[in-house]
């Protein structure tokens, strides 16, 4: 099967610091200063109630809310939605798990995926 | 203000080419603006106010307000993929009802065929979050079906039900891209692309193109045509929620209700719909937002041919829509239109027109149903 190639993440000054700490292999959030709700994407401003946000690392852990296959490209990838443990619930991809074992309400982890520049991306594998 | 009976939809194109190798997207536009004015029976120096857009080239308005020397006092850009149009609709309604202008037109065109796609922009904030995914307009959609059936039990053979109605319809339509009646089998049989979701599932891609002309009452009291009344319209969008993801609805749910309490009416009352259709589950999602079935009886409501014009309870889409007929520039949003355009008017092909339909339904989605999108609800009634 044909590696499917990653691009390289695209980094701006809002989210500089998230890439830095993955490359350490620490996964961040965002939470709220005000509300002390953690949000995804990580903004600088909460999306519920406007207020600044700070850093907070989380596990990584979570289950699939919804998956699907992409199977028609030259190398097929699974992705989809994790719901964080404690937490919101993100698009990522799924590597290290075979297609057929994909459910929704599978226990999934972090696992770093690397990019074409040596960036790395958070993917889920089977937890 | 309301906009009910404030502006009238008298004019409505659509290009009759599926594939414009030799065309620019700009002649394109111009083509269907010719097409809509002839059909209103007005000319283009009657027109006082134009809307169009993403898919319009250049700066929009401006660029195509040159390319066709249009002398305007009212233009809107309002760009939500292929919902646009069902805004621009209201958006011209309540241009006309605060007199900003008497005479709309609404252009979209594209070529999706045949040419490269817009680069997407990368400045766009949820753009790092997504894009290394691999996120597309079929995965986006299929993670919504995927949720769907494990909520409610939606299965493939419901879906396929959809698109098995708009085959029905699509045969009798001579520019349809796909004119075969298939089956739910024939749906299950094509290839999954991507999980639940089978080839047969997604709409066509094709180039192409249509145009509306809104009215004021009086402009509309002067023309030959029917007049198809613009007597309710909604608008709202969904996204992530910032994390708080939740796929089992869409945005209809609010401009739905919008609409309905605007004109006055039940889905009950609708005798025809137009529902935005880039794939089966788009359906099935909006037919339960917009209250046509309870939330998670979509699958039973599409069944055994409850789409189809003369068989079933509710006709939707009976020019083929976009997983038969056409899709111009990647945007359903103006074929809805229409169509319904058509059926009020009672011009739709007499295998599938509604008989005395005089109240229908249009409405789209527009960006991706599985991360941020747009809805847009219009009712329009038919007044002699």
């Amino acid at each position: 099967m044909t590696q499917r190639i990653i691009s390289a993440p695209i980094v701006t000054p809002e989210t500089e610091h998230f890439w830095q700490a993955a490359q350490q292999g620490r996964f961040l959030l965002r939470r709220c200063t005000a509300c002390h709700e953690t949000h995804w994407y990580p903004r600088a401003i909460c999306p519920f109630c406007l207020g600044d946000t700070v850093w907070q690392e989380h596990p990584g852990a979570g289950t699939i809310y919804s998956w699907t296959v992409m199977r028609r490209e030259a190398a097929p990838f699974a992705m989809g939605y994790v719901a964080l443990d404690d937490g919101p619930t993100m698009l990522a991809d799924f590597t290290g798990i075979e297609f057929d074992r994909l459910k929704i309400g599978m226990r999934v982890k972090l696992a770093w995926s690397d990019t074409v520049n040596g960036a790395k991306m958070p993917s889920f594998t089977g937890g | 203000m309301t906009i009910k009976n404030r502006a009238y939809i008298m004019g409505a194109y659509e290009h009759p080419t599926r594939k414009a190798p030799d065309k620019s997207t700009a002649q394109l536009h111009a083509e269907c603006a010719r097409g809509a004015l002839a059909d209103a029976g007005l000319t283009k120096d009657d027109v006082d106010g134009y809307f169009c857009a993403g898919d319009a080239p250049g700066m929009g308005p401006l660029s195509m307000a040159e390319y066709m020397d249009l002398r305007l006092r009212h233009v809107d850009a309002t760009d939500i993929g292929g919902s646009s149009y069902l805004m621009l609709v209201s958006h011209a309604a309540q241009a006309i009802a605060a007199g900003k202008c008497s005479v709309a037109l609404i252009t979209l065109a594209g070529r999706p065929r045949s040419e490269k796609p817009r680069a997407p922009n990368p400045m766009q904030p949820e753009a790092p979050w997504e894009w290394p995914y691999g996120i597309a307009t079929l995965n986006a959609y299929a993670l919504c079906a995927q949720r769907h059936m494990y909520e409610y039990g939606t299965t493939s053979e419901q879906l396929a039900w959809i698109k098995v109605a708009a085959s029905h319809h699509a045969q009798h339509n001579p520019h349809a891209m796909l004119r075969d009646v298939v089956t739910v089998q024939d749906v299950l049989a094509s290839p999954m692309v991507a999980d639940p979701l089978h080839r047969m599932d997604c709409c066509v891609v094709s180039d192409g193109g249509g145009a509306l002309i809104v009215t004021s009452p009086e402009v509309a009291r002067s023309l030959k045509r029917p007049r198809v009344s613009v007597i309710g319209a909604g608008e709202s969008v969904k996204h992530t929620m910032g994390g708080r993801v939740d796929l089992t609805y869409s945005a209809a749910r609010v401009s739905g209700p919008i609409a309905f309490a605007e004109a006055g009416v039940t889905q009950a009352d609708i005798q025809y719909a137009s529902i935005y259709d880039s794939f089966t589950i788009t359906v099935l999602m909006q037919l339960e937002d917009l209250g046509f079935c309870e939330k998670g009886q979509g699958g039973r409501f599409v069944a055994d041919g409850n789409l189809i014009s003369g068989v079933g309870r509710l006709p939707f889409n009976t020019d083929g829509g976009g997983l038969c007929n056409n899709h111009p520039a990647n945007r359903g949003g103006i074929t809805k239109i229409i169509e319904a355009v058509r059926q009020l008017r009672g011009e739709a092909h007499p295998a599938v027109q509604v008989p005395n339909c005089n109240l229908a339904l249009a409405h789209g989605t527009g960006g991706l149903l599985g991360t941020r999108h747009g809805s847009a609800t219009l009712i329009l009634e038919r007044q002699s």
